[in-house]
């Protein structure tokens, strides 16, 4: 079995939130993922990944800002990890 | 440069900063363009950091006349300033059907001045189509807080922009925007001319302010991207309304109340 990891970024904490960013790996090398090779996000909200079958692995933990940081941006927040096996 | 150049109106600066950069389509006339794909195929020497621009590029050299170009040399003198420094220039060459994308990145080392930026510019010199593979930018970015490639994980984020362009099209850059060199599928080379630009005076009011009370201007400065998240977006906001503080000395300037609100701290009496 090989493992195929799909990357969503989400609009909220919540996983039934709207996709706004995603990354993809394919450990079966039939497809290539790569930056910036779509405009279009693979499913519009984390839920439905899973009812494709996704299977989540990892959600983004919610970390209060640091004092005196509490302006700043940096990396998206809210990032879930997904995995489906395939031969 | 020249002294003679349009300055940019307040509503375009405005959109700069909320987008991070600014897209100057076919400005430069064929050619010059012709001229610029031989001069980027001989390759351009290198130039010692931080200096003048007429040391870098003495007049009459290809460079020198590409950003001498009203529309180019108007649009930096309203984002740097008067005498901005080159910082580095490079060529970058994609090969047909070569390279792989770059992963998404800011370039040089996390940045967070909070009141000056450096200006990139990008020059294509031929059409760049959509299976050339053109630069990926994300609008909105720059002032996020990151590191070079740290973002590498991002492929595709809701909103961005995969560029195409005609010949001429010039881009600048603020230096915080994540972007990245896409693979060209194409049969064609393809070319990109990236100058940096360092600012050497205040970048307060640098442009042609006429419009600056125009509501046209926050309505800018208020744009929101697809890939922002709901709260996070909301911070984005406040960090160009401190910017645009910044950028105009107008210590009251707001959109919505966002930063008004969080600093109402009403003196106590006994």
């Amino acid at each position: 079995m090989k493992q195929q990891v799909l990357v969503l970024y989400l609009a909220t904490s919540a996983l039934d939130a709207d996709v706004v960013g995603w990354a993809a790996y394919d450990g079966t090398g039939r497809t290539n993922p790569t930056t910036g090779d779509g405009d279009q996000p693979p499913y519009r909200t984390g839920v439905a990944a899973l009812r494709d079958g996704w299977r989540l692995l990892q959600a983004s933990q919610l970390i209060p800002p640091y004092p005196g940081h509490e302006y700043d941006m940096s990396f998206l927040k809210h990032e879930f990890f997904f995995e489906k096996l395939e031969q | 440069m020249t002294t003679s150049y349009p300055l940019l109106p307040s509503v375009r600066v405005a959109r700069f900063v909320a987008q991070g950069f600014l897209r100057l389509d076919a400005v430069v006339p064929e050619e010059l363009n012709t001229e610029g794909i031989s001069a980027l195929a001989a390759g351009m020497p290198d130039v010692p950091y931080g200096i003048p621009i007429a040391e870098a590029f003495p007049p009459g050299t290809f460079t020198s006349r590409l950003i001498g170009l009203p529309a180019v040399a108007g649009a930096l003198r309203s984002l740097l300033g008067p005498d901005p420094t080159v910082d580095h220039h490079h060529v970058h060459v994609r090969e047909p059907h070569g390279g792989e994308a770059q992963p998404l990145h800011g370039d040089a080392i996390i940045d967070t001045r909070p009141d000056a930026f450096d200006v990139q510019l990008m020059y294509y010199p031929h059409e760049v189509t959509a299976e050339m593979g053109g630069t990926l930018l994300v609008p909105g970015s720059h002032l996020r807080r990151t590191n070079e490639t740290d973002t590498g994980r991002y492929q595709n984020l809701r909103g961005q922009i995969r560029l195409t362009c005609p010949a001429g099209t010039v881009l600048l850059l603020h230096h915080g925007i994540w972007h990245a060199g896409r693979r060209n599928d194409s049969d064609r080379l393809r070319y990109m001319y990236k100058i940096r630009f360092n600012p050497t005076a205040p970048q307060v009011r640098t442009w042609d302010t006429a419009d600056l009370a125009d509501p046209a201007v926050a309505a800018e400065l208020d744009a929101r991207f697809p890939w922002y998240e709901d709260a996070t977006g909301r911070l984005e906001i406040y960090n160009r309304v401190a910017l645009w503080r910044a950028m105009t000395g107008d210590t009251t300037f707001d959109i919505d109340h966002w930063a008004t609100r969080v600093s109402n701290r009403p003196r106590r009496t006994a």
